[in-house]
């Protein structure tokens, strides 16, 4: 490769984060530890730095790097999502890592580190690249996850998360190998092409499909590849598990896209009833098994494998309508979780102790406002009219209809019922209570209240006008369609 | 150089000239009326949570506000016309054929009326109400606005959009200020509700697709799919006319509610507070047979014939079995929960008798029974709000100390009974003829459900009211005060007017009404001319 093909535009925001997290870690050992939120500051800046470089970037569109890397809307689109989902999850973290003692600015490090893996999944036109996106991503959060350091259920919480993260990169790793057998190359766009010539050992690529498919199951969480979350989640310090349940989610759907319609749009026969059943099982495990969770993490654990449902649903419709409304649910979903985690963060107060439903009890009367912000990311999530996350469902159910798979929305909209059921159970706590308490241990910091004023923003704009980032996300499914 | 100063002169110099205002005017007085509770509400996010006077004084203004605005459609409304008027589209998702589109004709111009009317009752209603009284008024407004809403729509996505929307709002209004049971009552009528209405989204995007696929145009506006239908430019296959009528009744049946879905019914009504006790039966029930009128008859009619003998046993038997049910209960808001069920049969019954006194005589009935069975709730409200009790043998003798309320509650126990000369009387008549011209063995049955209120509401009328006073505790209750008269006495205006005067509501009804006929028995006469 010559000087000439380097274009630092095109991979500007994963630059920009890198050398964000680099300076984070040099600067912490000289920052005194009443100062170390000054990091997290820096580190926030790192990530609307990262929003800027979009902009040169975005000039920059097509291949680089000898078609390891591609810039076009999808991408774009994506690294937004990416960049929105740090900056949210470093305003979640900064007072609660100052509130339970573990004011590491590595944390922010790591957090730019899993952000700038995500940026490269999404970005990899190449599924080596694609496999070092997914590793600088997985082993970052396997250290937040256990970033309580003595904490059992944290530790118990990384130590899931490695072990079986580990497994699934295997899975995929062997795909790659497999399907680098199959075809000779690793290039989306030119497995796409021999995949056309007849002489290709078909079964291999099935395999390869499959082993990757699996591989990429686990980490958007979806049934039967689920079992793993709900633990993860609980033990995880809660901002993390904020950031767990929508960053990786949003970076394996956006390689799940990736390679199942570029590279393996040819065989989509072989794999779109893979897919129906994963999106069917995912709805209504999640759902059902959501309704029993005493506790508001793991209730939210199953909600998010719901969640993939949904998203796989608009998968499985593989059309450009469906890319576009799982772009759109992808987003609306990551800012009404993340909001519903900062709340929880709020929540749980001293050592995440207090997160069980029944610790909401009475909030509505005695926190007025904490309580109305809760109840529209709630509502959202359940898909009440108004929300963004009506505008996605809708969305996806009307790609799934017009892709004739009724049954699955038929399904998808059913299970949302059950879904109502608990997340309105949360509000039957919070305003058909009486409190125990009187709440005056709830600490509001203001970079929450900026987490939230986002949150929230973005719930109710894309709900109540999702025109202009629908037809957004329809130029950017239109990237992953060729 | 010079366009632009022409455009300023024609865009600012003259001012908007006269015809243009009042075009102005009727093209957004539907958006105004709907939306007034909406920004009511909004605004009483600023006021002082102990300001409870005024709090509830602008509450009351804002419902009476959209009240008065709401005067504007009956004024300006041309009766013989039976398209949609009043009508304002504006793009709201192109992209998806979404329209932000609003209209009224003949059948949906008086429920809103009736809603805008009842809501500012409710209000009124609501005066013992002191536990977080800010929450409550403000789900008030946005239960109004969603109400007027779901009348006003002519997009089907945006129909879809208020009817769910309103299940918020009352899901609160029960949860947090209803009585024993309340969250358990509040849980089974949303998702009782959803289970409908959700089918009902699938097949609203399905009919989309399918008159996109059919007609080329891709759009949610109810307007031009029903006009694609009628013109035959866009056919339903059988089968899916079938499913499709089936996703809509399910979602409408569930709200009616039609035995035998009302089983949410009793449980949201008795542990409501009186305000939404009466706005659900006097306008939310209306929302189903608003429904089978307004989409599933023009939009899917042969189905609507071909289970019309199914849906009106189901009528026959809930207008019986309610009223049996309610003949049975301890408690008077059961009873009249129980006997909305048996009212509600009635119209469903009306409607699919395919007949325009039928379809009319439904219509007028939604609008009675929402004003009789609203009177009554206010009327047991009343009496709950002094005793806190509504078992009917706590009470007797209640003539003796509180003659006004007897009197009042005479009126309207007979209006709720069919009493000819008051509203109630023209609807079941009108239903009834209706009915009798198709099927005579359907109606004789259904009368039995006339003669069966008079059982169960004369009944409990002589219970409570008449006799001597049993309880010490009833002897030191107080007649009614201003506020309740003042919330009575226009229900009670509306009785005897609408019982004398019926041309005066059922005229601008007609024209809607014939529309809807020409459309449904003509895919009858199809329907009879093929061959099986």
């Amino acid at each position: 490769m010559n000087l000439a093909s380097i274009n630092i535009f095109a991979i500007l925001p994963a630059v920009v984060l890198s050398v964000f997290g680099i300076a984070v870690m040099v600067a912490e050992p000289f920052v005194t530890d009443r100062k170390k939120s000054t990091l997290g500051w820096l580190a926030f800046s790192g990530t609307l730095a990262g929003m800027l470089a979009l902009i040169p970037m975005a000039d920059n569109g097509g291949q680089w790097y000898s078609n390891l890397w591609i810039v076009d809307d999808y991408n774009i689109f994506f690294n937004f999502i990416f960049l929105l989902i740090a900056a949210v999850t470093i305003l979640t973290s900064l007072d609660f890592l100052r509130r339970e003692n573990m004011n590491h600015a590595e944390f922010y490090a790591l957090l730019l580190f899993a952000t700038a893996g995500m940026l490269m999944m999404s970005g990899s036109n190449e599924l080596v690249m694609i496999f070092l996106g997914l590793e600088i991503l997985s082993i970052a959060t396997y250290v937040m996850a256990g970033f309580r350091r003595t904490d059992l259920k944290s530790n118990e919480s990384a130590l899931k998360y490695f072990l079986l993260g580990s497994f699934s990169s295997a899975f995929f790793l062997y795909g790659i190998a497999l399907i680098f057998g199959a075809t000779g190359s690793t290039n989306l766009l030119a497995i796409a092409q021999s995949l056309r010539s007849p002489d290709i050992p078909m079964n291999l690529v099935y395999l390869s499909a499959a082993l990757m498919l699996i591989a990429l199951c686990f980490k958007v969480a979806v049934a039967p590849f689920h079992i793993w979350t709900p633990d993860v989640y609980e033990g995880a310090p809660t901002p993390v598990t904020g950031f767990m349940s929508v960053g990786p989610k949003a970076a394996g759907f956006a390689v799940l896209f990736r390679v199942f319609l570029t590279a393996f749009g040819m065989i989509e026969d072989r794999w779109v009833s893979a897919f129906w059943l994963v999106a069917a099982l995912t709805m209504v495990l999640g759902n059902v098994i959501a309704v029993v969770q005493p506790n508001i993490k793991r209730m939210l654990a199953y909600s998010s494998i719901a969640h993939a449902g949904y998203v796989a649903v608009a998968l499985t419709s593989a059309s450009n309508r469906g890319g576009s409304a799982a772009l759109f649910y992808l987003l609306a979903y990551s800012l009404m979780n993340l909001g519903a985690f900062a709340v929880v963060t709020i929540m749980s107060r001293s050592e995440d102790k207090m997160v069980n439903l029944t610790d909401y009890a009475g909030l509505g009367a005695k926190r007025p406002g904490l309580a109305a912000v809760l109840s529209l990311f709630l509502l959202s999530l359940a898909g009440v009219p108004g929300t963004s996350g009506f505008a996605g469902k809708f969305f996806i159910f009307r790609a799934a209809v017009e892709s004739h798979l009724v049954w699955l929305a038929i399904i998808g909209v059913v299970t949302t019922v059950v879904s109502f059921y608990y997340y309105l159970y949360v509000i039957v706590q919070m305003y058909m209570r009486e409190p125990n308490e009187e709440f005056s241990d709830v600490r509001v910091a203001g970079s929450l209240k900026v987490a939230l004023v986002i949150s929230a923003f973005g719930t109710l704009y894309l709900g109540i006008l999702p025109t202009r980032v629908l037809d957004w996300t329809t130029t950017a499914a239109l990237n992953a369609l060729k | 150089m010079q366009d632009s100063s022409n455009f300023k002169i024609s865009e600012y110099g003259r001012g908007i000239p006269r015809q243009n205002m009042g075009n102005l005017i009727s093209s957004h007085i539907l958006t105004i009326i709907t939306f007034t509770p909406a920004v009511g509400a909004l605004l009483i996010l600023f006021f002082n949570r102990a300001q409870i006077r005024s709090i509830r004084t602008f509450a009351l203004v804002i419902t009476i506000l959209a009240f008065l605005f709401s005067l504007y459609l009956p004024a300006r409304f041309a009766s013989g016309n039976p398209e949609f008027q009043f009508r304002l589209d504006v793009p709201w998702m192109p992209s998806l054929g979404i329209t932000y589109s609003m209209g009224i004709d003949g059948i949906s111009l008086f429920l809103i009326l009736l809603t805008t009317l009842l809501s500012p009752l409710a209000i009124l209603a609501s005066w013992s109400i002191r536990d977080r009284l800010k929450e409550y008024f403000i789900f008030m407004l946005l239960l109004e606005t969603g109400m007027i809403g779901v009348f006003a729509s002519l997009d089907l996505f945006l129909f879809y959009v208020f009817w769910e929307v309103m299940l918020i709002p009352m899901y609160f209004l029960i949860g947090v200020w209803g009585g024993e049971r309340r969250i358990y009552a509040a849980m089974k009528f949303v998702l009782y509700t959803m289970v409908g209405s959700v089918l009902m989204l699938v097949a609203i995007i399905a009919l989309y697709f399918l008159h996109g696929d059919a007609t080329g145009t891709f759009t949610f506006s109810y307007p031009d799919i029903q006009a694609a239908l009628a013109g035959s430019r866009f056919v339903l296959e059988r089968s899916t006319e079938f499913w499709l009528f089936l996703a809509f009744f399910l979602a409408f049946a569930i709200k009616v509610p039609l035995f035998p879905f009302h089983t949410w019914l009793p449980d949201a009504h008795v542990e409501a507070p009186t305000a939404g006790s009466v706005l659900l039966a006097g306008v939310l029930l209306k929302m189903g047979t608003y429904g089978l009128v307004r989409f599933s008859l023009p939009l899917f009619p042969a189905a609507s014939h071909l289970f019309a003998p199914l849906i009106s046993l189901l009528a026959v038997v809930g207008i019986i079995y309610g009223a049996l049910v309610a003949m049975v209960q301890p408690d008077m808001k059961k009873l009249v929960a129980y006997s909305s069920v048996s009212h509600l049969g009635f119209i469903v019954l009306g409607i699919f008798s395919f007949t325009t006194q039928g379809t009319e005589g439904a219509i007028y009935q939604m609008l009675n029974h929402g004003i009789s069975t609203g009177a009554l709730f206010l009327i047991v409200g009343i009496i709950y709000d002094r005793r806190h009790t509504r078992a009917i043998d706590q009470f007797g003798g209640l003539a003796h100390r509180m003659p006004v309320y007897a009197a009042f509650f005479m009126i309207v126990t007979l209006s709720s009974i069919g009493l000819p000369g008051l509203n109630g009387f023209v609807g079941e008549f009108l239903i009834l003829l209706g009915t009798f011209g198709a099927n005579k063995a359907r109606a004789a049955l259904a009368a039995t459900g006339v003669i069966l209120s008079a059982v169960y509401m004369l009944w409990m009328y002589q219970r409570v009211i008449w006799g001597e006073i049993t309880n010490e505790q009833n002897r030191s209750l107080a007649d009614l005060g201003f506020r309740e008269r003042a919330m009575l006495i226009p229900l009670l205006i509306l009785m005897v007017w609408m019982g004398i005067y019926s041309n005066h509501f059922l005229r601008p009804m007609d024209a809607s009404v014939t529309k809807l006929m020409n459309r449904v028995q003509n895919v009858q006469l199809q329907y009879a001319g093929q061959p099986k």
